[in-house]
């Protein structure tokens, strides 16, 4: 005869309709949620809610796991990051400036002429864009790989380029 | 004429003509019923029995199948429970189809057709199936698992009057075989090939030659490793097909093979169901358009690259359409312009495209309610969304009395409505006092006992019902059962149901397929109790956190908590395929 214990032992506590019962609902979760204060991130990840089957999950809901490596120049190695956790631009930069360690990626959203660090992605027809002229969802959908350039050398590949078209004329 | 007069002048007649007679009874349940009436009308109807549905896998046995039906040629099998679907239910609690295909073999059974939802399927299974019926022409599997493309080779090589393969939204292990080169030369007859949800590549070349030799494909459906190129030309070649899934759907839009793709789609005049899109460039889309005028389905609910505008764009040239599974990238927006357009409407999904709150790009109650002004044949709806509220709920039952299945789910469970902060018990009584032919209803947001009090009193047709984090107490639960009549499947979490509901009325569940309880209020005793009154229910406790945490809990006592609980009813007792963390108490 199997041992039957009702593993998580949790506590359900139900408050009146639009009282307090929002988080004792989710059983499941609250016990393996250790993190304060990601509210949000809480009721979107009660398991199997949204019920949506396992397989659309992983094949058809766009913003599922979206890996990609990210360079910085001058860092020894590479990372991988999923693009699925970030919401926003800011969002992902605050993350690689931490990952990486290197602060002022952010400038460059703001003030592209002048900021120390240039991101760039690569996308999917294998055109390396500017990080930031299309809307967020767009961005992540199509972007394949992410580098985080040196300024200085980015100045120097423009100038390279723009040396070789004068040499053509 | 009463029955039983009736009976006895159709004693008159002899057996066959009682036979041709059911011949015209297609459906499951006529023909059960029929058997009912007396042992001849039992007995004539089980030897002309040739097609048989069982929901429930577990609630016979391969044996008594075969010594009731012995001219069995179509077999349908459901496994595993629905909740199974969002990992509710641990790997390896079951549903093999080996027993029944080895069985089947084993007698002579000249099976043709298999249909599997559900279910485990070894490549071994598949290759005694392959081996065992020499004509056997039909396999659908509809979200099983376990075999690989050496099982699918196997179908490949030894059907050879194989007419259909329908794989729809199986984990299938793509071990990059050549299963689609296993299609022998002669093989001619397929009707319908259906491999959109394996990942590896197939041999493309093989893959013309066979629709070229098939003048009968009808249905084709793609995975995501087959170019446009490949499409075009296999588009040449079968312009009868009336079912197309495209792989991927991305090219240059200014090519030569995208023009010659244009002017293939062109020729195609019998397409009414288009789906895929697996990987798509929308400045392809416009290649569609001259199909769309004629499509009745379409399913774009595995398209994330489609953006919004691109998607409204395509609708509007969709105004027959019958059946739209869609992302809910469409937004509010799109939906009123599916309201404008698809007057034919009865069946729409609007799945999620962003499960974790990274975007905002969910749709609201407002698309819901244009929908169900401007659609008057609605019949049917799946509708994902950011919020819903009692007044839209109130204003599409009124608008669409005909609902036959209404499944919401809010993205937040217990959402409550979005302008009064109320529960949305108001909303889904509408919906059920209204729509007097529901037979399915999936509930969400925040619902306490009230909305429970109104399906069981209006929903008189129900026969599956889905319920999670909603009501407050056993009356809830107690109100669906002792109210909805037609009750087959009821599956509940996160509810805070206990024994004093589930023992209330015992014999309900032998009225019923199954009924599922997890993270609910009932206790191991309560379903103990159960299983002791009712032999011919199987109680199983799944208790997948079992191993390892054995030691000092010696046997959990009866006041525990179950986490979850299965119960079913059978003609063959506790199943003997359990593994370790099921207990069929």
């Amino acid at each position: 005869m199997a041992k039957i214990c009702s593993g998580l032992e949790t506590e359900l506590r139900l408050g009146l309709p639009g009282g307090g019962g929002v988080k004792e609902k989710k059983r499941v979760f609250s016990d393996i949620c250790d993190e304060e204060g990601k509210e949000e991130a809480r009721k979107n990840q009660v398991v199997g809610w949204p019920p949506v089957c396992s397989y659309r999950r992983k094949n058809g809901c766009g913003m599922m796991k979206m890996y990609v490596k990210v360079s910085v120049d001058g860092a020894p190695f590479l990372r991988k990051i999923d693009l699925s956790n970030y919401k926003n631009y800011s969002h992902l930069v605050m993350a690689l400036e931490e990952l990486f360690g290197c602060f002022g990626i952010g400038e460059a959203l703001k003030d592209a002429e002048n900021c120390e660090y240039v991101p760039i992605y690569e996308d999917k027809d294998g055109d390396w864009m500017l990080l930031g002229d299309v809307p967020w969802e767009m961005f992540a959908e199509s972007c394949k790989r992410l580098r985080v350039m040196k300024r200085s050398d980015a100045k120097k590949i423009a100038k390279d380029l723009l040396k070789g078209l004068a040499t053509e004329y | 004429m009463c029955l039983f007069q009736f009976q006895s002048v159709m004693n008159y007649f002899p057996e066959e003509v009682l036979e041709h007679v059911f011949d015209f009874l297609t459906s499951h349940r006529d023909r059960n019923t029929v058997s009912l009436v007396c042992k001849s009308w039992y007995s004539v109807e089980r030897f002309s029995r040739e097609k048989v549905f069982i929901g429930n896998c577990y609630a016979v046995n391969p044996e008594r199948l075969i010594a009731r039906f012995p001219r069995l040629r179509s077999l349908t099998l459901k496994g595993k429970p629905h909740f199974a679907d969002f990992n509710l239910v641990p790997d390896g609690w079951g549903g093999h189809v080996y027993p029944w295909i080895e069985a089947m073999a084993k007698s002579g059974i000249n099976l043709e057709e298999l249909k599997l939802k559900r279910m485990v399927v070894s490549d071994e299974s598949l290759e005694l199936l392959a081996k065992s019926f020499p004509n056997f022409k039909s396999l659908v599997l509809v979200s099983c698992e376990g075999f690989t493309t050496v099982g699918l080779a196997a179908i490949a090589s030894n059907c050879r009057f194989l007419r259909e393969l329908d794989l729809q939204e199986n984990e299938v292990d793509d071990l990059k075989g050549k299963w689609l080169s296993c299609f022998p030369e002669s093989c001619t007859s397929l009707v319908s090939l259906n491999f959109a949800c394996l990942k590896g590549e197939v041999n493309v070349v093989a893959l013309e030659r066979l629709v070229a030799r098939c003048p009968n494909l009808r249905s084709l459906r793609l995975n995501h490793t087959v170019p446009l190129e490949v499409l075009q030309k296999i588009l040449v070649r079968a312009p009868q097909l009336s079912d197309l899934g495209t792989g991927s759907f991305t090219h240059d839009p200014d090519s030569e093979t995208f023009i010659k793709l244009k002017n293939a789609m062109k020729n195609c005049h019998s397409i009414r169901s288009l789906s895929g899109f697996l990987d798509v460039n929308g400045r392809c889309l416009p290649a569609i358009y001259p199909i769309c005028i004629s499509l009745t389905s379409l399913n774009l609910s595995y398209a994330p690259g489609i953006f919004s505008n691109e998607l409204i764009k395509l609708i509007c040239h969709c105004k027959k359409i019958e059946r739209l599974w869609i992302l809910d990238t469409i937004g509010d927006k799109g939906l009123g312009v599916v309201a404008n357009t698809c007057k034919e409407l009865q069946e729409l999904r609007v799945f999620p495209s962003d499960l974790y709150g990274v975007g905002n790009t969910a749709v609201t109650e407002e698309g819901l309610v244009a929908i169900s002004a401007g659609c008057p044949k609605l019949n049917s709806i799946l509708y994902f969304c950011q919020q819903m509220t009692n007044a839209a709920l109130i204003t599409v039952a009124k608008n669409c009395p005909n609902f036959i299945r209404f499944r919401l789910c809010t993205l937040d469970p217990i959402v409550p409505d979005a302008v009064t902060n109320q529960p949305l018990d108001e909303g889904f009584g509408a919906i059920v006092q209204s729509c007097k032919r529901l037979t399915r209803l999936s509930v969400s947001g925040l619902l306490t006992d009230q909305v429970f009090l109104y399906i069981g009193m209006y929903a008189e047709q129900l026969e599956m019902l889905s319920i999670a984090f909603a009501g407050d107490s056993d009356k809830g639960m107690l109100y669906v059962l002792n109210g909805c009549k037609k009750l087959k499947k009821l599956e509940i979490r996160d509810s805070p149901f206990g024994n004093m509901a589930l023992l209330s009325d015992m014999g309900k569940y032998e009225t019923m397929r199954s009924l599922w309880m997890s993270s609910c209020e009932v206790t191991l005793g309560g379903c103990k109790t159960l299983a002791e009154k009712m032999p011919w229910l199987n109680v199983e406790i799944i208790n997948e956190h079992e191993a390892g945490e054995g030691e000092g809990e010696a046997s959990c006592d009866d006041r525990h908590r179950v986490e979850k609980m299965y119960l079913y009813r059978t003609l063959v007792g506790p199943r003997k395929d359990a593994p370790d963390f099921v207990w069929t108490l």
